[in-house]
């Protein structure tokens, strides 16, 4: 063996191992648990047992065989788009500030908004319960503006409402910062150039801007979209029993009903899906990215 | 009356005039250039006609107009930047079409505009590539044919060719006079090289913290520069303090710092003192002991030569310790054969040279 190729072994063999050993085996152990029948009382029931093998797809037909399941995968997926989406709408506009703000300021700005990832995540998410909560001056400021116009009040707590106002609250830093990171580095004379050859305002901004920031919206939509969709604590905590989405069904069916090999199935296709649409997305961004 | 016109431009940064007081008009179809070191206020000018800086004083005029209340992009001018700022999203083809979408060409009209300014600038095999694929001269040329293509009043172009290597930059001034002539477009460059301003411009206006020293034509400013700035800025020159002492046949008598008595052209009386300018390629190196019909002449040793290929620039050291500097062709059949230390002579015409007040 070649030095070359003993220190890339030394540098990358110890992730990599790591990566076989606590990744990969255990996803392929997932997908062997998926094909498995369900112990008495829970868990797995013995592979080899009565003189056969215990393995069954049934647990993908039961999957589609009730449209719930499906209607949990799209409510999951639309929430994540809508959190994503409202990701973007607060992010973009503040690490545009950032990177407009004199340069000694940008560095607290940058601390101030991972500063939440100080404290608890849970207990950030609690306080959106005291904040959303009935006896809250939020509640009571949009009751009395629905009072006024003659609607019936709204519980803001524990609604679809309040997982995605936490699901925003909780990934905002995720979007801000590869967002920052692309913005930092746009040439300001390119706005004076698209300027003096006759852009205004809004088309300087979505012409250069925003063509040229592509790769970070891309990169925080990644880093927001794929965590929202296997999210549970955040459903659990502020939303109402029918806001359950996928990262709850996969916990109750691990920890509730016990049912693994079902919990396990219902993992696989959320892989799947997460893999098809970072697929999807690396498509339209590497058709956008191609020559930036 | 002038396409473009500057009355009375001041602009002040923190209470120091970058642009004084500065007053010009610019004819249509002209290539003229604002020449002056770094810091001496024309990039500032060329800001301020482009709309990205307001003055403090005086107007800007297009076709007798003022363009204060005119925001950048509603001026009828585009500017070629120093480093280009090429779009890097976008292609060739779209760079340059960019002008003209946000004026809002039809399609159609604008694809071919586009693929004839590509033609123009030898650039339509590379429509489709993007800038980081392009070399320097190339990205050049596609930031000219993006600045020409909405067929502007004016273009206006910030030391464009400062990137480019000295070969590159010779062929692109070579393309750059044609290309304005075919386009008949107004140019004003900005640059700080005077070789480059000498050889592109129509007019030059040599600039020196923050006010015109000096505007004419090329041959105007090299030849009979107005002052010692101007003198020392372009080109090679010998500078001399001096003394007009007398005029006699025809010409005038100077008393020249460490030089002694001259003979030289001037329009000005006895008494008036000054500089003495002259030329490197004015001045002739002969043998020591060569007789010579030149007037001025004065003995002294080869301290330094500087061969460039074309020509050789020789230190003279005179005599009386003064150094001075003669350029000579080398393709020039009687070039002697000198060495550092040789004892040689120095002379010239008594219509050579210049009396420049200070």
């Amino acid at each position: 063996m070649t030095r070359e190729r003993l220190t890339r072994w030394l540098v990358a063999g110890p992730p990599f191992v790591f990566m076989v050993v606590f990744f990969v085996l255990p996803a392929l152990i997932m997908v062997a648990a998926s094909f498995r029948i369900p112990g008495e009382h829970g868990g797995l029931a013995p592979l080899h047992e009565h003189g056969a093998w215990q393995l069954t797809p049934e647990t993908y037909a039961f999957f589609f065989s009730d449209f719930i399941y499906t209607e949990i995968f799209l409510k999951s997926f639309l929430v994540a788009a809508l959190t994503t989406f409202l990701c973007i709408l607060m992010a973009y506009p503040l690490a545009l500030l950032i990177t407009r703000v004199p340069k000694r300021f940008r560095d607290v700005m940058i601390l101030l908004v991972v500063l939440p990832f100080a404290s608890n995540f849970l207990i950030r998410v609690y306080a959106w319960m005291i904040i959303l909560g009935p006896q809250g001056a939020l509640s009571a400021a949009v009751n009395r503006v629905a009072g006024a116009f003659g609607l019936e009040p709204v519980a803001l707590l524990f609604s679809p409402v309040a997982v995605v106002v936490g699901m925003v609250y909780v990934h905002l830093p995720f979007m801000v910062l590869p967002l920052y990171t692309n913005l930092e580095k746009h040439d300001p004379l390119l706005l004076d150039a698209a300027q003096d050859l006759g852009a205004n305002a809004w088309q300087r901004f979505w012409r250069v801007t925003w063509s040229l920031s592509l790769p970070g919206v891309y990169a925080g939509s990644a880093l927001v979209f794929i965590p929202v969709l296997g999210m549970f604590a955040v459903p659990d905590i502020l939303g109402g029993t029918g806001d359950i989405l996928i990262g709850n069904l996969i916990k109750e069916q691990f920890l509730g009903t016990r049912d693994w090999p079902f919990g396990s199935t219902l993992s696989i296709m959320l892989t799947l899906m997460v893999l098809a649409s970072a697929a999807l997305a690396m498509r339209l961004a590497r058709r956008s990215l191609a020559h930036a | 009356m002038a396409l473009l016109e500057l009355r009375h431009l001041t602009r002040r940064f923190g209470g120091i005039a970058a642009v004084d007081d500065v007053s010009l008009g610019i004819e249509a179809g002209e290539f003229f250039t604002l020449l002056g070191p770094s810091g001496c206020g024309k990039t500032t000018i060329l800001r301020m006609v482009a709309g990205f800086d307001l003055p403090d004083g005086g107007a800007i005029l297009l076709d007798g107009h003022s363009l204060a209340d005119i925001p950048p992009e509603k001026r009828p001018l585009h500017t070629v930047f120093q480093s280009y700022a090429l779009f890097p999203h976008l292609s060739v083809a779209d760079n340059v079409g960019f002008p003209l979408r946000m004026a809002r060409v039809p399609a159609a009209e604008a694809r071919r505009r586009v693929a004839d300014m590509l033609d123009t600038v030898h650039l339509a095999d590379k429509a489709d590539a993007y800038p980081h694929e392009l070399s320097g001269g190339q990205k050049q040329r596609v930031a000219l044919a993006r600045g020409l293509v909405g067929k502007p009043r004016l273009l206006l172009l910030d030391e464009p060719l400062g990137a480019l290597d000295h070969k590159l930059r010779s062929a692109m001034q070579s393309e750059l006079i044609a290309l304005q002539r075919n386009v008949g477009i107004t140019f004003i460059f900005v640059t700080h090289s005077q070789p480059e301003a000498l050889a592109l411009s129509h007019r030059i206006a040599v600039m020196n913290a923050g006010r015109i020293e000096q505007l004419g034509t090329p041959a105007e400013i090299y030849g009979h520069p107005r002052n010692r700035f101007v003198a020392d800025f372009i080109g090679d020159i010998n500078l001399f303090d001096a003394e007009i002492v007398e005029r006699a046949q025809g010409t005038l008598q100077f008393a020249v710092a460490g030089l002694g008595h001259i003979v030289a052209p001037t329009v000005d009386s006895p008494g008036r003192r000054g500089v003495f300018a002259i030329r490197p390629e004015q001045v002739h190196i002969i043998a020591a002991d060569a007789p010579t019909e030149l007037p001025n002449r004065f003995p002294g040793t080869l301290r330094e030569f500087l061969y460039v290929g074309d020509v050789t620039t020789y230190q003279v050291e005179l005599d009386s310790g003064v150094r001075i500097q003669a350029l000579l062709p080398n393709a020039a059949p009687a070039r002697p054969q000198l060495a550092a230390g040789a004892r040689v002579a120095v002379a010239w015409a008594g219509d050579a040279g210049l009396f420049l007040h200070d």
